[in-house]
């Protein structure tokens, strides 16, 4: 530009007409619904628990029916209106993974099942499923390696 | 005749706006310009069964009202300049595809608008083609789809981000004489100041457009405050800002004629779109709903029309490429007395 201006200077100019996210209203939403979901978490484990299922049992079901539910939210079109607000507050916990399977598979869906859903409905979660099973895989071994030389 | 003056281009046989037409979706029609549209969608899938293909009727039905406006049959344009952000600008190459009319397809990203219509303006300066139509369209959903995130995804848009708008609009150049004229035309280069923010477009496309005004005031040695209006698109809160800052520094302070399409379509405060509005349908349907019919009644009669860029992909953004910005300029005034019939 003939006003000399770089790249380091405009980024700085950039940094202060930017306004900064809404911290501690996206904080207290977050911290607030994410706290709510494990309550309910909670509260389902616990009523799956008097209905019959082992702790163990339970605490799967208690995954199951946050998923189900947050793909109905999805499917309804609500899930993402929520979150629009709660923020963290639902992507942290397992919601978060149900409607980032559920969102690009609806999305996709006009591409066809294989190539459109089936496909892409990976294309968000895929990655947190590739470093969190490796991840895991990297634990068993050390943890493994440990039992094996001690 | 066209003369070249820098870089600005001269049409000294003026090409002159025939018709007009702007389309909007829901979110556009409850914009503070949602009473100006010639038509709106309250069903952004405008029934069609994807939304690529609502974006395409949407250009449909841009050129459609335009042309009925004009009173003019669709076999009667020589030519069609058309584009829009999807890959391959398939909306435009679907909506135009049975009219069997010479095509242009543009990719100019949210520029789009100026570029075609200064493209169809230099078109018809220099005879090779009268009547003929630019139009250009973005659809939020497509877009979304391409360059985002799925729609029912729930995360949470940063406050720099800018909402595609769900809009079309369609401007037809002829060269017989009319109220409105486009007399200078000055197509902008790449500029790029390393913002790889890709939520923050506005930041990305303000030195583009800084760079544009300012060589064409330079080479037609004019001034902001020349102008009734000048009309930027879409840089939003933030690309305003710094565009501001950067034409201050360019030595041309702006009055407070300056408006950016993508706050004007919009009512940020209430409709939850953050910066403002952006897409290539944004300033293309603020131009043809509310800019061009107030150039009609006289209360605009000397304006420049900015349309900003971001040339970026998903592809380019992920490999870490920053986003590299243009602006297109197009001058259009109001001819005093009006022609019969313009």
């Amino acid at each position: 530009m003939s006003s000399g201006i770089g790249a380091n200077e405009y980024s700085h100019m950039v940094q202060k007409a930017s306004p900064p996210s809404h911290g501690i209203k996206n904080f207290l939403w977050a911290f607030f619904s994410g706290g709510g979901i494990c309550c309910l978490g909670q509260f389902l484990c616990e009523l799956w628990q008097r209905i019959g299922f082992s702790l163990s049992q339970a605490r799967g079901m208690t995954s199951v029916t946050l998923i189900f539910f947050t793909a109905i939210l999805t499917l309804c079109h609500v899930f993402d209106d929520i979150a629009r607000h709660t923020g963290a507050g639902t992507l942290v916990p397992i919601t978060g993974f149900a409607n980032s399977m559920v969102s690009p598979a609806m999305e996709f869906r006009r591409e066809g099942f294989i190539a459109g859903a089936g496909a892409k409905m990976f294309s968000i979660a895929g990655p947190v499923l590739v470093y969190g099973i490796s991840a895991s895989v990297l634990y068993g071994l050390i943890l493994w390696s440990i039992t094996y030389l001690m | 005749m066209i003369t070249r003056i820098g870089h600005t281009l001269q049409l000294s046989s003026p090409a002159n706006i025939l018709s007009y037409a702007a389309v909007g979706g829901k979110k556009e029609a409850e914009g503070p310009l949602g009473a100006y549209f010639d038509a709106v969608f309250d069903d952004t899938t405008l029934g069609a069964p994807s939304f690529e293909k609502a974006e395409s009727a949407l250009q449909s039905q841009a050129l459609r009202l335009a042309l009925q406006k004009a009173n003019l049959r669709a076999e009667a344009l020589q030519m069609v300049l058309a584009g829009d952000l999807l890959n391959q600008c398939i909306s435009s190459t679907f909506a135009m595809r049975d009219l069997g009319l010479p095509f242009l397809g543009l990719y100019g990203a949210c520029s789009t608008m100026a570029l075609s219509l200064g493209l169809a303006c230099v078109l018809a300066a220099c005879g090779a083609a009268t009547p003929v139509a630019a139009i250009t369209s973005s659809h939020f959903a497509s877009a979304e789809r391409q360059f985002r995130l799925p729609l029912e995804y729930g995360g949470q848009r940063p406050p720099t981000a800018q909402w595609t708008a769900t809009a079309a609009g369609c401007v037809i150049i002829t060269t017989q004489p009319k109220a409105l004229q486009i007399p200078h035309v000055c197509f902008g280069s790449i500029v790029d100041l390393g913002v790889h923010d890709a939520a923050n477009m506005g930041a990305a496309m303000a030195p583009a457009a800084a760079q544009t005004l300012s060589q064409y005031l330079r080479d037609t040695h004019t001034l902001p405050g020349d102008y009734d209006g000048i009309f930027t698109g879409d840089l939003g809160a933030v690309g305003s800002d710094l565009f501001t800052q950067l034409m201050h520094r360019e030595g041309f302070p702006m009055p407070a004629n300056h408006h950016d399409c993508g706050l004007l379509l919009f009512d940020r405060d209430k409709q939850d779109v953050h910066a403002g509005g952006s897409g290539c349908g944004c300033s293309a349907s603020v131009l043809c709903s509310t800019i061009l019919p107030a150039m009609r009644q006289g209360s605009l009669k000397n304006i420049l029309f900015l349309a900003t860029g971001a040339l970026m992909s998903p592809t380019s953004s992920q490999q870490g490429e920053s986003i590299p910005g243009i602006a297109h300029l197009v001058h259009i005034i109001r001819t005093p007395p009006d022609p019969p019939g313009a």
